[in-house]
């Protein structure tokens, strides 16, 4: 990772910018937090989840991690509270908390 | 000293035998009257073998330089070439390049644009091409071509600014000349090999490029490119100097013919730079002061380097290739009256514009203009600008 | 290709990560990440990704949501721009300038795949340069505001085809863009959206990166601002889509091996599909059944047709 993009904030002076806007950061959005856009929370019940992975697909922001085909809880850091998992869990292991961050 | 090469060629055979000579990574071009012959050309050392450069057949010339761009981002030394309509055709990309600061080179073949259509020679071309961000090398006849092209990715990979060289359509691309040629090898050792430090194709570090830049960052941004632009200055002599130490034939920002004790003087790019000279031979040989600077690099624009060559000069005839609409004469005249202006210098200055088209300009039109620059008629009529051969 | 095993896709890691700015529920960024996890973990891909709201949202400077390389070029050259990258890739391999396998993925949407960058797709499809072209397909131009598309059905409700006193909204029917790439006769072409598990995409998107030559794929990507529905219905409306044969779910192999991926078990009348979207809204209102019929009988004059392609 050749770019601090730490250093390349919105008061970055015009000779500390990258040579032509590129970034050698691969994936560096992740430091940049939308959880914050959240108005309702999806919150997992892991008791209830059967580890069917029905909802790790339908995530627009990649917040259901999965390892060795086992979701975990939530990137609440991301997590812009869509819905669309809820919608799709078939076994109701995912609750939407309406106007909860 | 390295070899020399005797030849009699086209400047599109001497920009095609230059790019062979380089053996680029990949040339992404659409064919275009009058630089067809430069892919065509190409496309058979590619069928016979003679260089390994992926030639990527494109459906236009919008797609030319965006497969170029990408190309080149991807970490391959890449190129093009082009005219007119072509040209046009890639101005969104043309930002793009320069914005990337990818060192792209592309040839140019400079032909008049549409309307009404016309095939043959004039700079609007390039001049419509003038603010994309683009190091722009003029050239006067077929020689110069090849030099500029052999010199050409040297200098975009050192500054990381695309380079256009450009030569005008027909006049010299058409039209045989004799040449001296480097060896292969001279040129390929003079030219090196690129080894950027960011690219696509890196898998140890990924490279993102073209980013969705907010207000805060865009003004920086193009700051960016101007400084670079500025730099290249530099840049452009050294290389120039160097490749004049080894190949015989030295090249600066412009050509100062005859300006030591010069008292009028015609500013012109490309090839009519060949009948003002011829111009001024003749009446230097009837005692007259008169020289002309040739213009070889137009971007940068060389503001303060221009007006001191012209320094003493009482006169100056500037000669654009181009009609920019402004109402206000064609676009080096404007640049070169700012510059003289900057520098608190105040020759009269008559601007022209010729050549329109592939209208001829000829030795006597030449020395017409001396002879109004040494008489003081610098009348104009309508316009605060004079056409050269236009029917009134 | 055979051993394909949705455990094992989603459990690769996301090459897209969140951090991106696409609106909560976004169908586009749902489709890219699923087509990505095709990509196996030991490559690397370069995308070129056409101006949309993928690239903007994505690739906010100095934020990158990729972990492969990526390049932005214009609206309308994505495909063009990949082409010169495996050119490049061509070029760098024969010199032993670079030894790692490399997949090169151009994304753009509908606006840049069926309208402004039509021209250079259908260039670097004829060039057969070996990489996937992937339109995220939502039906309009949504980065401008919901501006119609030569992908916007018959009907639909759009910001330059607003429906009003004397409009039903947009006039005419959409361009069939994965048919026109079929008649390109590269080597594969398919088309997709969200269903169950998504095993029909990954399947496609895995067959579209590891099949040598150019490839396309489309995938009906929702917008839940342009087709005016609450994010989490993302599904219904797929699954919509799909049983009610309005976007049949296919690939054809080489120009000419025509195939049905998925046969819903019964059809759906085409209301089904409407009544998820408000942008069909005004459909729906008593006096208009004559303009469903229309687009019924175009839905299903269309699946007949893909129905002998197939040979069923």
């Amino acid at each position: 990772m050749r770019t601090d993009i730490t250093k390349q904030g919105l008061d970055v002076k015009w000779k500390d910018m990258t040579t032509g806007a590129s970034i050698v950061c691969a994936g560096g959005a992740v430091q940049f937090k939308t959880g914050e856009w959240r108005v309702d929370t999806p919150k997992f019940i892991e008791e209830k989840c059967k580890q069917c992975l029905l909802c790790a697909p339908v995530c627009p922001d990649s917040c259901i991690p999965v390892k060795d085909g086992k979701r975990g809880d939530f990137d609440f850091d991301h997590c812009k509270g869509c819905g669309i998992c809820a919608k799709v869990c078939p076994f109701g292991a995912i609750e939407m908390r309406r106007g909860e961050k | 000293m390295a070899n020399k090469i005797r030849e009699r060629l086209s400047g599109n055979e001497a920009i095609a035998t230059a790019i062979r000579q380089i053996n680029p990574d990949v040339m992404a071009a659409f064919p275009i009257t009058p630089s067809t012959e430069i892919p065509q050309f190409v496309s058979s050392y590619v069928a016979n073998g003679l260089i390994d450069t992926e030639f990527v057949p494109v459906e236009s010339e919008h797609s030319a330089m965006s497969a170029t761009i990408g190309a080149s981002a991807a970490g391959a030394r890449a190129m093009t070439a082009t005219s007119s309509a072509g040209l046009a055709l890639m101005w969104e990309e043309l930002h793009i390049a320069s914005s990337d600061r990818l060192p792209v080179v592309l040839a140019l073949v400079n032909r008049a644009l549409s309307g009404p259509i016309n095939i043959n020679a004039d700079h609007s071309d390039g001049m419509g091409a003038k603010d994309c961000g683009w190091i722009q090398l003029y050239s006067e006849d077929n020689q110069e071509a090849y030099d500029n092209m052999c010199m050409a990715f040297r200098i975009s990979e050192k500054v990381m600014l695309p380079v256009m060289v450009c030569q005008d359509g027909f006049i010299t691309s058409h039209a045989v000349q004799n040449i001296t040629l480097n060896e292969d090898q001279d040129v390929k050792d003079f030219v090196g090999t690129y080894n950027p430090e960011d690219y696509l194709l890196n898998a140890a570090d990924p490279m993102a490029a073209g980013p969705y830049s907010v207000t805060q960052y865009y003004m920086e941004a193009r700051r960016g490119v101007a400084q670079a632009m500025r730099d290249s200055k530099s840049t452009i002599l050294a290389v120039s100097k160097e490749y004049g130490e080894k190949f015989g034939r030295e090249y600066g920002f412009f050509e100062k013919y005859c300006m030591d004790d010069a008292e009028y003087a015609i500013v012109i790019m490309g090839s009519a730079a060949g009948a003002a000279k011829d111009a001024c031979d003749k009446l230097r040989a009837e005692g007259k002061k008169v020289g002309v600077l040739k213009l070889r690099v137009y971007r940068p624009f060389p503001a303060e380097e221009i007006a001191e060559a012209l320094k003493g000069v009482k006169a100056i005839a500037a000669m654009d290739r181009a009609e920019s609409f402004s109402g206000n004469s064609g676009p080096m005249s404007c640049e070169l009256r700012a510059a003289l202006f900057t520098a608190k210098q105040t020759p009269d200055v008559l601007s022209m514009v010729y050549g329109l088209g592939g209208r001829d300009i000829t030795v006597e039109d030449m020395e017409k203009i001396y002879g109004d620059l040494m008489t003081g008629n610098f009348a104009t009529g309508e316009l605060p600008y004079r056409y050269v051969n236009v029917r009134e | 290709m055979s051993d394909y095993n949705f455990k094992e896709f989603m459990s690769r890691p996301d090459r897209l990560t969140p951090g991106h700015r696409m609106c909560a529920g976004c169908g586009a960024t749902i489709a890219l990440r699923n087509v990505l996890k095709a990509v196996k973990p030991e490559d690397h891909a370069v995308i070129c990704n056409a101006t949309s709201c993928m690239e903007v949202s994505t690739f906010t400077y100095p934020y990158s949501s990729w972990t492969d390389s990526y390049i932005h070029n214009a609206f309308e050259n994505a495909a063009a721009t990949a082409g010169g990258v495996e050119a490049a890739y061509n070029a760098l391999k024969k010199k032993g300038k670079i030894d790692d396998t490399f997949k090169f993925i151009a994304v753009g949407g509908d606006g840049g795949t069926y309208d402004i960058g039509f021209q250079s797709l259908s260039g670097a499809m004829e060039r057969n340069h070996d990489m996937v072209y992937v339109c995220y397909d939502n039906e309009a131009y949504m980065n401008t505001g919901i501006q119609r598309s030569s992908a916007t059905p018959m009907f639909a409700d759009t910001t330059t085809t607003p429906a009003g006193k004397v409009s039903d909204g947009k006039p005419q029917n959409r361009k069939d863009i994965t048919e026109v790439i079929a008649a390109h006769r590269v080597p594969y072409v398919a088309q997709t959206t969200f269903l169950g598990n998504f095993s029909d995409l990954h399947k496609k998107a895995e067959k579209a990166i590891y099949t040598k030559g150019a490839c396309f794929l489309t995938i009906l990507a929702p917008c839940p601002r342009g087709w005016r529905y609450d994010a989490e219905n993302i599904m219904d409306i797929c699954k919509a889509a799909v049983n009610t044969h309005f976007w049949p779910m296919y690939e054809v192999v080489d120009g000419e091996k025509w195939t049905l991926t998925y046969e819903p078990k019964e059809k759906w009348p085409i209301e089904e599909f409407l009544k998820l979207q408000g942008r069909f809204k005004h459909l729906l209102k008593p006096g208009k059944e004559e303009e469903v019929a229309m687009l019924q009988a175009e839905v299903d004059r269309r699946w007949e047709a893909l129905l002998k392609k197939c040979s069923l």
